[in-house]
């Protein structure tokens, strides 16, 4: 927990061809993932993202057939930002990492995102959420891969506003993820015609939500609206239940759940949830053929969509690396950028100039028990948005790479 | 409407009982530390992982062979008291000759250990634990909805910690107890087995934290690394209370978790960080804690 983690995993030297390409520094393309290992995040990250990592390398150099030499190593950054960057700053530096990938928390990944511009690497988040990171914090060593703020606020936000849920409370996480979705939550709220009575901050990794449940509760608002994620939403959600808010006719809006909090909570406390990711297991063939995969590969864990969305970026990098010959920082990103992105589990899709990926999104809601027929069949899909609507318009987010 | 500091009064009445349930968590388990702390002058660093093994064990009793909270509510206890007992007797009792911070040490390290290989095992996003149909749901007081749970939680709780204490302060036993830490050798020569009497001790006081875990289970995740959350809260009680001092545990324990509740109605932000103001407060002018004697 104290000491620094470093689960250093050699992978893939596959393909045993000696000419390493003369422009990858000290001949090896070193890809680190860095998130939350042991907290509360590390369901939906965690040492899950590693073995997708290796996962995108394994697939890329057998399809590709590429020269490349990769390795993949993680490390824990405990949810501090201060930690986060050390991390950063010292695989940078003493152990020649050239990209990092997934770092949950944007807390975290906002001073990750920092240093990687200062050292002209690469870093490709999947985990954070802030809308800011494609925003005025854009870089142009960061892709913002898989979802973000202002993508959930407006897949889950407009779907309840359009079903009546037009006053909002919000118990929102305490750092710069919670207070990105709760901005862009209620200006989606607003701008449907609904309003917001309240908000309560509540710090970080929370164990007692009753005390903010309960002033949510007296706000009389149709909805509360849970801005946080991992341990935090599965203890509202659980807690709210046992305090009879739903009973009581307000409904709860999880604004980010992931595949294992639904897991964690069961189906009886988290069905009718409505909630946004843009990967779910059971999507098509292709999802379900990897989540299998990756299943038998990390104990029987179904993939949650932060575990697609690092294989898939890493994928992307990869490509991105053998077709600007180099694995310069800026170098890669600008060719990540120009490359369209294709893969088995996000289909089609493209990387604007400010960083952020584009694909579609979708609304799922979490069935009923009585409709779960297989391990992990949680969701039904209610809608799909398309690429284009999913995200937030290039020109609106600030980011000074826009030109 | 009538106000309090600004907040509606039923609001306010809400939030301390709220307060008052967090309480009894926090007494519980302070409880068992200033029991271990007392009697054997270790400082208990296992406490979170124990607490959360009892929630565990309430977990795999349910799912594994069905075996429901009231019974768990006693095996749960028993179970991972016993495993107390294994690390006194293997472990802890090398210690007893050399400095609190070997103790520590040595605690802390299993602590990780435990935790790990919970998590190693469960992931972090925790298991579900229902809660028991007799106490499920709840009533409504007109200025709050206080589920029937937790109602339960702070009356069973209650009862737990004022018996320990009447059992340590006020019985035969207790004062063999308390005889034996001032002076053991004198006791060992009025024929009472001490060694034995410590470890029983020390297996009661993890006793009392797996209790604490099945009672937290239904209410929280069981996650294996809810104690971790938890252990610094209820040590920054303990060092308030005063080290050792059992009556000063189970005051401090509901009171701070009043005074925390409090702080989530008018300053949410600083909930996490209030008790630990409290604690340098009352170091900067009682060293010893509010009810702690001065060594």
């Amino acid at each position: 927990m104290f000491a620094i983690r470093k689960l250093s995993a050699a992978v893939a030297l596959a393909l045993a061809a000696a000419a390493a390409q003369a422009q990858v520094s000290d001949g090896v393309v070193k890809i680190g993932v860095l998130n939350d290992m042991s907290s509360l995040y590390a369901d939906i990250g965690g040492p899950g993202s590693v073995v997708a990592a290796k996962m995108a390398v394994e697939d890329y150099l057998k399809a590709s057939k590429s020269s490349l030499k990769v390795e993949v190593i993680s490390a824990d950054h405990q949810n501090k930002p201060d930690v986060g960057s050390q991390i950063a700053r010292q695989w940078y530096d003493v152990d020649k990492v050239d990209v990092i990938v997934d770092v949950p928390n944007s807390g975290v990944a906002l001073a990750v995102s920092q240093v990687t511009r200062d050292k002209a690497k690469a870093f490709l988040v999947t985990g954070a959420a802030s809308a800011d990171l494609t925003g005025k914090a854009c870089s142009p060593n960061t892709i913002h891969w898989l979802y973000d703020t202002w993508n959930l606020a407006h897949g889950t936000g407009s779907a309840v506003v359009k079903t009546g849920g037009d006053t909002w409370f919000f118990i929102t996480a305490d750092y710069a993820f919670g207070h990105a979705l709760e901005r862009d939550t209620a200006e989606v709220v607003k701008a449907n015609g609904g309003k917001v009575l309240g908000a309560v901050r509540a710090p970080l990794n929370t164990q007692d939500f009753s005390s903010f449940l309960l002033q949510a509760q007296s706000s009389k608002a149709k909805v509360i609206g849970l801005a946080n994620a991992g341990g935090d939403t599965i203890n509202s959600i659980k807690q709210a239940a046992e305090f009879g808010i739903v009973k009581g006719g307000q409904s709860l809006a999880g604004l980010l759940v992931f595949l294992s909090d639904v897991h964690g909570l069961g189906l009886d406390k988290a069905q009718g949830l409505v909630l946004t990711e843009t990967f779910y297991w059971d999507l098509n063939p292709a999802t379900r053929t990897w989540s299998k995969r990756f299943a038998s590969l990390d104990g029987g864990k179904y993939p949650t969509m932060n575990h697609a969305g690092v294989y898939s970026a890493v994928l992307h990098y990869l490509k991105a690396v053998d077709a600007a010959k180099t694995d310069d920082g800026t170098k890669v990103i600008a060719k990540m950028k120009e490359l369209p992105t294709d893969d088995a589990l996000f289909g089609k899709g493209r990387v604007r100039q400010d960083g952020r990926k584009i694909h579609p999104a979708y609304l799922f809601e979490v069935k009923k028990p009585s409709e779960s027929k297989y391990p992990y069949d949680y969701y039904k899909l209610r809608a799909t948005i398309p690429a284009d609507q999913a995200f937030r318009p290039e020109k609106d987010g600030g980011c000074p790479l826009v030109k | 409407m009538s106000e309090i500091f600004g907040i509606p009064v039923q609001a306010f009445m809400g939030q301390l009982l709220i307060g008052l349930i967090n309480g009894s968590f926090y007494a519980l388990l302070s409880l068992g530390l200033a029991v271990i702390f007392g009697l054997l002058n270790i400082i208990n660093f296992t406490h979170g992982a124990q607490y959360m093994m009892g929630a565990f064990c309430a977990y795999l009793l349910l799912n594994k062979i069905g075996i429901g909270y009231w019974p768990a509510l006693v095996i749960a206890p028993v179970i991972v008291g016993v495993t107390g007992v294994v690390i006194e007797r293997t472990m802890l009792k090398r210690l007893y000759s050399l400095d609190h911070l070997y103790g520590l040490l040595l605690t802390f390290g299993l602590a990780l250990i435990i935790q790990g290989l919970f998590r190693n095992e469960y992931g972090t996003s925790g298991q579900p634990y229902a809660m028991p149909e007799a106490l499920s749901g709840g009533r409504n007081l007109g200025f709050m909805f206080p589920p029937n749970y937790r109602a339960w939680v702070i009356a069973f709780s209650l009862v737990v910690c004022l018996a320990t204490w009447f059992t340590i302060e006020r019985t035969k036993l207790g004062s063999y107890l308390r005889a034996a830490t001032e002076n053991p050798v004198l006791v060992q020569a009025f024929g009472i087995n001490v060694p034995r009497m410590i470890t029983l001790t020390y297996g009661f006081g993890v006793a009392l934290a797996a209790l604490a875990g099945v009672m937290a289970g239904p209410i929280y995740q069981v996650s294996p690394q809810m104690g971790a959350d938890l252990i610094i809260v209820v040590f920054a009680v303990v060092v308030i209370g005063g080290m050792g001092s059992i009556m000063g545990s189970i005051v401090t324990g509901f009171s701070l978790g009043v005074v925390e509740g409090l702080t989530k109605v008018f300053y949410p932000e600083a909930s996490n960080t209030v008790i630990f103001v409290i604690m340098a407060i009352v170091l900067l002018f009682k060293p010893a804690g509010l009810f702690g004697k001065e060594r």
